[in-house]
């Protein structure tokens, strides 16, 4: 009798999810979720992916979240929220509305509804942010996830999966998209592979540089991406109220057996990695170390997203322009991930900070990160930004250029006109802080 | 099933944003088309004519969800081929009705202006000025039906799962 083939973690949610005994890759499987997420985008006008069901699979397992542009810009947006409100209220679907509302990676983050061990879908290609959490999670097609709504499930191609096997720990300067950025320099595309994360070096990652990680993978053309569940990620989500068992309530890690088979590893040893910025157009092929960028002067500085909008960005942002300015002819924009960090970070005392440092703080919404509203730049002028994604075109004119690189890059470099290594800012500020911290803000820089 | 045209040939990593910019959001369709790569080769929606095919490098349809695959229907796009697909790309495709086939190798086999045969169900690109030919990846059975079926839409009408269009 052949022994069971061992599964990668991956495989074993594509398993269980679709009700096969086992997966290869190159299978086809018709997966059910366990969790699906529509975004108002899907209830625009002319919507290319919408119509609204007769047929609702599974009601309680649905989100609606508005993220992308909110509060509406224009009578269109506001259009597709009520739309998207009638829709909820027809089926009995939850939705995170305007006021509670946030960025959908960081609403289920926030609701403890990325578990361990499950599947999140979503119409957006960053949906991969949830790995963290080890939730398989990947963006699909909004007709695709019409489709989930209506029969509860879709299909995949199983994919090969590459481990990433990360050691040490990243160097003080340093933050998660430095070590995804350095993952891009060093491995380049992981061209529709799936990407399971592991070694030591995770242990010391926080679980914001995990979510910055887990949601920049789609820039290397990843599928699913996973990190392992562990304390960490237990004590987060305990603390939601939301803890490992049996189902229906509790989760079950995803854990890849003994012997599973990884089309490649990629190793990094997180101690080596150097602050980084990915140059306009793409990530892959594009990374170099922040001090190498040469003399680009910025017009926009922006801080913010799904990988960058968390309250630890606040706090970094805070830290750093304590006592600074942000340089004349440069604008420093920061956008919070959900209404919940923007609170917190007010409370904290970071809007403040960043608001008397000269830079502008606005509502929660996706808005700059894809050139949508709230920082939309105009032709020929260069952005560095601690957001997603680089394309051209991206964040408005498509003459404009677009520089990727942490939430520290940034800020530093909006200080100082031009893109640094905010090791050299962090360095100034530390001979002043003794004096600027008797403010006692106690901001958490980590 | 077989689809023949003239080939538009593009490089590697044509991203989402190229393909369908955030500009064309919330427009009519037949607005949206006229925005379809207009940062990377402004111009071409109007010299693309109903039936040709377009040829992409690797990586094509690299990175939103964006439904892409509609506008490229619209224009006229009869059949996409590409050295790689990103798979969002790649799942809108088949979910829109637009036959997309990943074949690695062939853009050296073709240059723009020729024509082109791609059977999906073999895999098999040839070019039908040079009788160059490159092996793809066959599009599975279940894939397969979606597509001729004419996408997502027209298979949740088809069961009662979702109206018919408006009007
Ligand atoms: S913040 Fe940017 S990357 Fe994240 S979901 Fe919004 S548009 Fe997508």
């Amino acid at each position: 009798m052949a022994a069971a083939r061992p599964l990668t973690a991956v495989e074993r949610i594509l398993a269980r999810t679709s009700g096969a005994a086992s997966v290869r890759p190159g299978d086809i499987v018709v997966c059910a979720a366990d969790r699906a997420v529509l975004l108002e985008t899907l209830f625009m006008p002319n919507s290319l992916n919408w119509r609204d069901p007769l047929v609702v699979a599974a009601p309680e397992r649905a989100l609606i979240v508005f993220d992308h542009a909110v509060p509406a810009p224009s009578a269109a947006e506001a259009g597709a929220m009520t739309r998207a409100r009638a829709f909820a209220e027809r089926f009995g679907i939850e939705k995170v509305d305007v006021g509670g509302h946030g960025i959908s990676h960081q609403i289920v983050a926030e609701r403890g509804l990325a578990r361990p061990g499950e599947l999140l879908l979503c119409s957006d290609s960053h949906t991969c942010a949830s790995g963290a959490f080890n939730c398989a999670a990947r963006g699909v097609g909004g007709l695709e996830l019409l489709q989930v709504v209506c029969t509860g499930g879709t299909w995949f191609v199983v994919q090969p999966t590459i481990r990433v096997e990360l050691s040490g720990a990243l160097p003080v300067g340093c933050e998660g998209k430095d070590a995804f950025l350095a993952l891009a320099a060093r491995f380049g595309s992981a061209d529709n592979c799936n990407l399971e994360f592991t070694g030591p070096g995770v242990t010391g990652l926080s679980l914001h540089d995990r979510r910055t990680i887990a949601t920049q993978c789609a820039e290397v053309n990843a599928e699913f991406v996973l990190f392992p569940c562990d304390d960490v990620v237990r004590n987060t989500l305990a603390a939601l109220g939301v803890h490992e068992g049996g189902r229906p309530g509790g989760f079950t890690p995803a854990v890849a057996d003994p012997g599973a088979e990884y089309a490649a590893t990629w190793a990094l040893d997180l101690s080596t990695v150097v602050p980084q910025v990915a140059t306009p157009g793409a990530v892959v092929g594009n990374v170099i170390a922040a001090a190498d960028a040469g003399n680009v002067q910025l017009d926009q500085c922006f801080v913010g997203s799904c990988a960058n909008g968390h309250l630890e960005d606040f706090a970094v942002a805070a830290a750093l322009l304590r006592g600074r300015h942000v340089a004349t002819g440069t604008r420093l924009i920061v956008t919070p991930a959900s209404q919940q960090v923007f609170l917190d970070a007010v409370r904290a005392g970071y809007v403040a900070e960043i608001m008397a440092a000269g830079g502008v703080v606005t509502p929660s919404t996706c808005g700059a990160c894809f050139g949508y509203h709230m920082g939309v730049l105009g032709d020929g002028e260069t952005c560095l930004t601690a957001s997603t994604r680089n394309f051209k075109g991206r964040m408005g004119s498509p003459d404009a250029q677009v520089w990727l690189g942490s939430t520290r890059t940034v800020v530093a470099s909006a200080i100082a006109g031009r893109i640094v290594d905010p090791r050299t800012v962090d360095a100034a500020a530390g001979a002043s802080a003794a004096g600027a911290s008797a403010a006692g803000q106690g901001a958490r820089v980590t | 099933m077989i689809v023949e045209g003239r080939a538009w040939v593009f490089g590697d990593d044509i991203n989402s944003d190229l393909l369908y910019p955030q500009a064309a959001f919330g427009l009519p369709l037949d607005e949206a088309i006229g925005y379809v790569f207009r940062a990377n080769r402004p111009g071409w929606v109007d010299l693309v004519q109903p039936g040709d095919v377009i040829v992409g490098g690797r990586n094509f349809g690299m990175g939103s969800a964006r439904t892409a695959g509609a506008l490229l229907r619209r224009l006229g796009i009869a059949a996409c081929t590409a050295d790689s697909f990103a798979s969002l790309f790649f799942r809108n495709g088949i979910n829109t009705g637009l036959p997309v086939l990943a074949c690695p190798g062939v853009t050296a086999v073709v240059e723009e202006g020729q024509r082109v045969r791609l059977d999906l169900g073999t895999g098999l690109v040839r070019n039908l000025d040079t009788g160059a030919e490159a092996q793809g990846a066959r599009l599975p059975a279940e894939l397969l039906e979606t597509l001729t079926g004419g996408g997502v839409l027209a298979s949740l009408e088809r069961r009662g799962l979702i109206a018919p269009p408006a009007r």
